[in-house]
């Protein structure tokens, strides 16, 4: 296994969406042990990023290095035995419906081991009681909230004890206690339990708090990197824009269109 | 000379489509082995497509039967002889209404649920958090939904048919006055297992047929309330239409 500090280390990467340019020519090393955080304007392609990190997406060219597994000619099988090493929460959770959280936990445990059902329980009520739910195992995912279902995602994601774990937009309608609670969780278990966090996010204020690392990325490239320190006085439109939350700027207000006046004044047609 | 073009066009869109669900099935047969491993799956799954509509099946297999008998019977009486009554609502039963009312009924009640189910597993990222986490959700998910509906279709029209003979019997018998011994004697000097063979091999492809469209629109399903809901439209209308044009080749093929 690769031993440099990196655990992921992208090169180059050029990506396309219907022949629209997503990525091109995006570098990015992200530093095991550690949080690194992805932010950028809505849009930049955040979650499509992820997506390529974790093989549901392949680049078009350029290199993505993940645990020193080559992303763009991985084979099924070996990126099934490499995402067995990630955990990954997603948006809204995406907790099986069908099963209670209990059973939620459990099911990557249920899919991958042999382990007796003793053992299951215990790892099972572990993981809950480190997101403060062991309470909630027996309700049904409909019966939660948004933030206890992201936090039984989150069990889920820590429950085969993972070397990375990802988190994709964890605070997008969450009220400012569970986003604490949520900001708290990803420093401790990244602490804890040795992993690396990745944490793609618009939220500025939260996430300097508990990131190490910052990489801003717009036009498809990273405009920025630093800690969030470095990020608050880092010379450039961009950043200051995206930092200040200031409404237009290099990131532009409208939406490409034609001239203004010479629309409003064109004889009436059908959109 | 557009017309032309637009048929053309539908006519390569369908053959594209049919080509799509071909790979999709040999996939679904590639992963059987393994699924089947996990027994349990598929039984809960049986439970869902099977034991879950057999409530409808029951009551329209019971109404299905008694029209017939009421039909039968005033049909049969204009050539006095009422007593093949149980012969003719068998036969019809056990070939014809037994597999492919079934098979409609499964696609509305247990097609249209799996095509939602899976569409909208698709839609809340259920389907991608499994891949995820190293779990291929055609073998975790889609294999054992497909193989519980081809289980429980047979089952279901095979308890179709029998509440609908009964129905039969209800109404030629205790109704119309048909002589019991003659109804049940002449049924079982008449209907041979080349019938009911008839019956189950119609139902066992039926059953793959249904169980196929509603995994594929909804494992495919656009991840939108929209998309879900057409893929649940498509999947009714889509199985009946296949339901009945194989059950036209079928008949052909057993006479």
């Amino acid at each position: 296994m690769n031993q440099t500090t990196s655990i992921v280390e992208i090169r180059n990467l050029g990506y396309a969406v219907s022949s629209r340019a997503v990525f091109a020519g995006l570098d990015m090393d992200i530093s095991r042990g550690r949080v690194t955080a992805i932010m950028g304007p809505s849009g930049t392609g955040k979650t499509t990023l992820l997506r390529l990190i974790t093989g549901q997406a392949v680049a078009d060219s350029g290199s993505i290095q993940v645990a020193g597994t080559d992303m763009r000619t991985v084979r099924r099988a070996d990126l099934y035995v490499l995402r067995r090493r990630m955990g990954m929460l997603f948006q809204n959770g995406a907790l099986l419906t069908d099963l209670s959280v209990f059973e939620n936990v459990a099911f990557p445990l249920r899919e991958h081991t042999d382990l007796p059902e003793r053992i299951i329980r215990q790892l099972v009520l572990t993981k809950l009681q480190a997101v403060g739910l062991r309470g909630a195992a027996p309700l049904m995912p409909g019966e939660l909230s948004g933030g206890m279902t992201r936090r039984v995602a989150l069990a889920r994601a820590i429950v085969m004890d993972p070397d990375i774990l990802i988190y994709d937009e964890p605070f997008v309608g969450l009220d400012p206690i569970s986003m604490g609670v949520i900001l708290r969780l990803i420093r401790r278990l990244n602490d804890a339990l040795g992993l690396t966090s990745i944490v793609v996010s618009h939220n500025v204020q939260e996430i300097t708090t508990v990131a190490d690392t910052v990489f801003l990325l717009s036009g498809g490239k990273v405009v920025a990197r630093g800690t969030p320190q470095e990020l608050q006085s880092y010379p450039s439109d961009v950043v200051r824009q995206f930092v200040g939350g200031l409404p237009d700027g290099p990131v532009p207000f409208h939406y490409p269109a034609q001239d203004y006046f010479s629309e409003l004044l064109a004889p009436g047609e059908d959109h | 000379m557009n017309l032309i073009r637009e048929l053309w066009k539908s006519l390569l869109e369908s053959l594209r489509g049919l080509g799509a669900i071909t790979r999709f099935l040999l996939n679904l047969i590639a992963h059987t082995p393994q699924a089947l491993m996990r027994f349990d799956l598929i039984v809960q799954q049986v439970f869902n497509s099977g034991a879950l509509s057999l409530v409808i099946i029951m009551l329209s297999g019971l109404f299905v039967g008694m029209v017939l008998g009421l039909q039968g019977f005033q049909l049969l009486q204009r050539f006095g002889s009422e007593e093949a009554l149980g012969v003719a609502a068998t036969i019809g039963l056990v070939k014809e209404l037994g597999p492919v009312v079934t098979a409609l009924l499964f696609a509305g009640r247990a097609g249209t649920a799996l095509a939602s189910e899976l569409g909208l597993m698709r839609a809340t990222d259920q389907i991608s958090a499994m891949e995820m986490m190293a779990v291929d959700p055609i073998q975790r998910v889609v294999v054992p939904r497909f193989l519980g509906g081809i289980i429980a279709m047979p089952l279901l029209a095979a308890i179709f048919s029998l509440i609908g003979i009964y129905g039969a019997q209800l109404v030629g018998v205790q109704i119309m006055g048909v002589d019991s011994g003659s109804f049940w004697s002449q049924m079982r000097a008449s209907v041979g297992l080349r019938d009911v063979n008839e019956g189950i091999v119609k139902s066992c492809i039926f059953g793959v047929a249904c169980s196929l469209i509603a995994v594929y629109e909804g494992y495919y399903a656009v991840p939108t309330a929209e998309g879900v809901g057409r893929a649940t439209t498509r999947t009714v209308v889509t199985s009946a239409v296949v339901v009945l044009f194989l059950d036209y080749l079928l008949t052909a093929a057993f006479l």
